[in-house]
């Protein structure tokens, strides 16, 4: 056992951390807002703020 | 904690009139862009672009070098123009759906994210290689594990894309400055500018101008796209800077630049040291020329310079795609070309949180189970695809919305001379890839010949036709 193989094992435990992170935020984000909240993104919001304030 | 996920105040920026809740978020600068299109990119100057010296020698590859920069700063001046125009996530998808039409923007969708999934399993591949290189150096008995670190880049830069944008581009500006600045270190102190230049230009060439004539010079274009290949993926980037009209075509038009030079100087070093059959030869000869030029030069200041170069600029190059692929994935699930699930924004961290997470077991499979020089081929040609659909697009946009229609953020000179110049490029590049990978060629069209079927006949019911075409323009010229 030298150095890399410890490496070897650091990189499969980071690897799986980082993984299981992504995953669980995801779910726990998914329960906590509604489909229609996470979904809402509209293209061109930029340019539907500017024409907004021009007529306001 | 409750004011950083308090998506119903007023003041947060995404919450707009057309009921966005939360949206990406808006916070980038030009120096963003720029390390998002350069960062793809650079990892094309370390390795790759050599092959097109085995093609036809070392002239070869500084003419395909030269052709492809004006391929590929046509592709930058157009992408600028229309970008700054249609500054929407999605990039070239989106510019496609507003100019075009629905089938083409579903294509060149797909052409997107295959690209940059496919260069990011690349990548990851050679980050692999690289850590397996460096234990053989420092005295590792026996072969290392490789995928572990294959698995590892993914999962952390998707990680990284996962927690937010504004960090995920300054590591990419970060790392990408060092790898260009490695570049500079390297001409410097091997040209002779500091004295003691070890440059063998002439020596090396004599003999080997041109060793398969005007046909390698042809061959040669094919890799002459590494140079560049990446590059029109700032428009990414569109719906996250602050200041889409200035800041993309600033950042895309430098990062050209950026690239034109580093490229020739890349050219100029490697070739006037390494002989045209060695550095011609990326797989048992020079893997990584700058490194290997490095080496050669006998200072172990710039072995380590270059040596972190070469991993930094593959990093950047993964970074990037992921969050290319991502956009694009998440822009075509918004307007429900893809399951509408995939146009998910995360609340807090304001990212396409769920097309980041999807695309990272498409990447590890081919990272995995795919042989690099297939994954790099599918990715050139999905780029290919892309680039040959600019000149058309631009070319319906000038043609359906004149000058003095819209303004843009950015008029690039002499249309349609870049345009007309893209697609000839183009077609001379399709030949040069059709002679050493025809099958790949025949397959990957075929691919798209079926997938715009389903589109066509199944997927395009489910389609938002009307809330699709957000952008406050006048109606196109003729309709």
């Amino acid at each position: 056992m030298d150095l890399w193989n410890w490496l070897e094992y650091a990189a499969w435990a980071l690897s799986a951390l980082f993984g299981l992170y992504m995953v669980v935020d995801w779910l726990k984000t998914d329960s906590s807002y509604s489909e229609d909240v996470l979904t809402s993104s509209r293209e061109g919001e930029l340019e539907a703020m500017t024409e907004e304030e021009h007529r306001g | 904690m409750m004011t950083d996920t308090d998506i119903t105040s007023p003041v947060m920026d995404g919450m707009g009139p057309h009921g966005t809740k939360v949206g990406l978020l808006r916070v980038l600068g030009p120096a963003h862009v720029w390390a998002l299109g350069v960062g793809i990119v650079l990892v094309g100057e370390y390795m790759g672009w050599n092959f097109a010296v085995g093609k036809g020698g070392a002239y070869a590859a500084l003419i395909a070098c030269w052709f492809a920069g004006i391929l590929y700063t046509c592709v930058a001046m157009i992408d600028s123009e229309v970008t700054s125009t249609v500054a929407a996530a999605g990039g070239q998808y989106t510019q496609a759906k507003h100019i075009v039409g629905p089938l083409m923007a579903f294509n060149v969708g797909l052409y997107l994210v295959f690209a940059y999934t496919m260069l990011e399993a690349a990548n990851a591949i050679t980050a692999g290689y690289l850590f397996f290189v460096v234990a053989q150096m420092s005295g590792h008995a026996g072969d290392l594990d490789q995928r572990p670190f294959i698995i590892l880049v993914i999962m952390f830069l998707a990680w990284l894309n996962y927690r937010g944008v504004l960090a995920t581009l300054t590591f990419n500006l970060v790392i990408t400055a060092i790898a260009f600045v490695a570049i500079l270190v390297l001409f410097v102190s091997t040209s002779g500018i500091l004295g003691g230049g070890i440059m063998q230009h002439a020596a090396l060439f004599e003999g080997h101008e041109l060793p398969y004539g005007w046909i390698g010079v042809l061959a040669a274009m094919h890799f002459g796209l590494w140079y560049y290949l990446g590059i029109e993926g700032t428009t990414q980037a569109a719906e996250e800077v602050r200041s889409p009209a200035r800041a993309l075509p600033f950042g895309t038009l430098a990062g050209i630049m950026t690239l034109l030079i580093a490229a020739t100087l890349t050219w100029y070093i490697c070739s006037g040291v390494l002989p045209w059959e060695f550095l011609g030869d990326g797989v048992n000869g020079a893997v990584a020329p700058l490194f290997s030029t490095a080496q050669l030069a006998g200072s172990t200041g710039l072995v380590w310079l270059l040596g972190f170069g070469t991993l930094f600029a593959t990093l950047a190059s993964a970074n990037g795609c992921i969050n290319d692929a991502s956009r694009a994935w998440f822009a075509m699930g918004r307007d429900k070309y893809l399951p509408g699930w995939f146009g998910a924004v995360h609340p807090k961290y304001r990212t396409p949180y769920r097309s980041i997470v999807f695309l990272v077991p498409i990447a590890l499979i081919f990272a995995l189970g795919a042989p690099l020089d297939q994954v790099i081929t599918f990715s050139i040609l999905s780029g290919l695809l892309e680039y040959t659909f600019m000149p058309l697009n631009i070319i319906m946009f000038r043609k359906k919305w004149p000058l003095n229609s819209i303004k843009r953020g950015y008029e690039h000179p002499f249309h349609p001379l870049p345009a007309l110049t893209l697609l000839a490029l183009c077609g001379i590049t399709f030949f040069a890839v059709f002679l050493g990978y025809g099958t790949q060629l025949v397959a990957m069209i075929g691919f798209y010949i079926v997938v715009s079927l389903w589109f066509h006949f199944w997927r395009y019911r489910f389609v938002n036709r009307g809330t699709q075409f957000t952008m406050p323009w006048p109606k196109p010229q003729g309709y």
